[in-house]
């Protein structure tokens, strides 16, 4: 049967049009507009051409930003995604240990990020946190504040306990869904614990792990507040993301034009990677 | 009512940027108009796209392209803006 073709119906998506548009299209279009031009305040802009983009592209500060953007989210990936798949494997699936399991890996989830960024703060501190503290009686020294090597362990443990949770959640739902004749028609077969990881419990993950795999992915390319109030981007620039970088140059130096040129690239990084993602998802689905 | 846009920090330039956009978006939604549907296939990207999805590829890989010129070349844009009309073309025709 053909579908009804109703061009009015348009009219329905008019109002998430006007939301988009004031909360998305104009900023955008006035950080394009800045991004060509310089500024001394008072709301005064000079034309500076492509000269934002060119001291961007040519800026070493940029670039190894990106780089550590890129270490850091790869790294949380590979630590969170095959422990979020663990965990997820291990928790139970009936009695009451299901709603306690999930309570508690739901609580990191559900504190705010700034939150998390000084529990973590203090937690490192080598006179007065737990971590810290113990970490160096244990004759291992441990400085988050003056060692970058310490700075990036902490902020990936600080995310890894922030957000394993959602790995796991995701994937215990795809577990949950597996009905219990796949489970019996391997056991039959004789199937060991991997095969049955392997053949029934993985393939029926694909989908949340792939939506986990994207979160996860977008969120720490994006991250901000937690390694800024754990370590504020220091020791040097050890720990300074785009995003850290990007406020710094705005807020903290006021330079407009070189801000939004940088936000336009980052933008561009992170449309391109959404894309390929939601490609890859979509296309899955399709195949399927 | 006096709509004041300054602190937007309009350029004529900038305008003339996303007065193209529009025109492309106004464009494609006449396509649709006159061809609806689309126009679905698969490409040499082994899957399928629409109108929608190669005009999208082409501007984001336009963005690209302007931004390698930049970081590769120099800042005379006007050779990078031809290689991406080759480049949408290309993406129009087989992707």
């Amino acid at each position: 049967m053909d579908k009804t073709w109703n061009n009015k119906a348009w009219f329905l998506v008019l109002p998430v049009l006007v939301l988009v548009a004031f909360s998305a299209v104009i900023p955008l279009m006035t950080v394009v507009n800045y991004s060509v031009q310089d500024t001394f305040g008072n709301n005064q802009f000079f034309w500076a051409g492509t000269e934002w983009f060119e001291e961007l592209l040519s800026s070493d500060r940029f670039w190894e930003a990106m780089v550590r953007n890129l270490v850091f989210s790869f790294i949380i990936l590979a630590i969170e995604v095959p422990l979020g798949i663990f965990i997820a494997l291990n928790m139970p699936k009936k009695g009451w240990g299901v709603p306690v399991c999930l309570v508690l890996m739901a609580l990191p989830l559900l504190i705010p990020w700034n939150v998390v960024g000084t529990i973590w703060q203090v937690f490192g501190r080598n006179d007065i946190g737990l971590l810290g503290y113990y970490v160096n009686a244990l004759g291992i020294d441990y400085n988050y504040v003056q060692d970058p090597y310490d700075a990036w362990v902490t902020i990936i443990i600080m995310d890894v306990w922030h957000w394993t949770s959602l790995v796991v959640l995701l994937c215990y739902a795809g577990l949950v869904s597996i009905p219990d004749a796949f489970y019996q028609a391997a056991k039959i077969d004789g199937a060991s614990r991997w095969a049955v990881f392997r053949y029934i419990q993985l393939p029926k993950m694909q989908r949340v792990l792939l939506i986990a795999v994207l979160l996860r992915f977008m969120d720490s390319f994006m991250i901000y507040t937690e390694p800024f109030v754990v370590t504020g981007g220091g020791p040097g620039n050890s720990t300074t993301f785009l995003s850290i970088d990007l406020v710094k140059t705005a807020l903290g130096q006021f330079d407009l034009g070189p801000a939004a040129a940088m936000s336009l690239v980052y933008f561009l990084i992170i449309l391109l990677l959404s894309w390929v993602f939601y490609t890859v998802m979509t296309n899955y689905d399709a195949e399927r | 009512m006096n709509l004041d846009l300054t602190w937007m920090a309009w350029t004529w330039p900038t305008a003339a940027f996303f007065g193209t956009i529009l025109f492309l978006l106004c464009g494609m939604a006449a396509w649709e108009f006159v061809s609806p549907g689309g126009n679905p296939r698969v490409g040499v990207l082994r899957f399928e796209t629409t109108r929608g999805d190669r005009l999208f590829l082409s501007l984001l890989g336009s963005a690209f392209i302007h931004l390698a010129w930049l970081g590769l070349v120099g800042s005379n844009l006007w050779w990078a803006l031809a290689l991406s009309v080759v480049y949408a073309v290309g993406v129009f025709r087989y992707v």
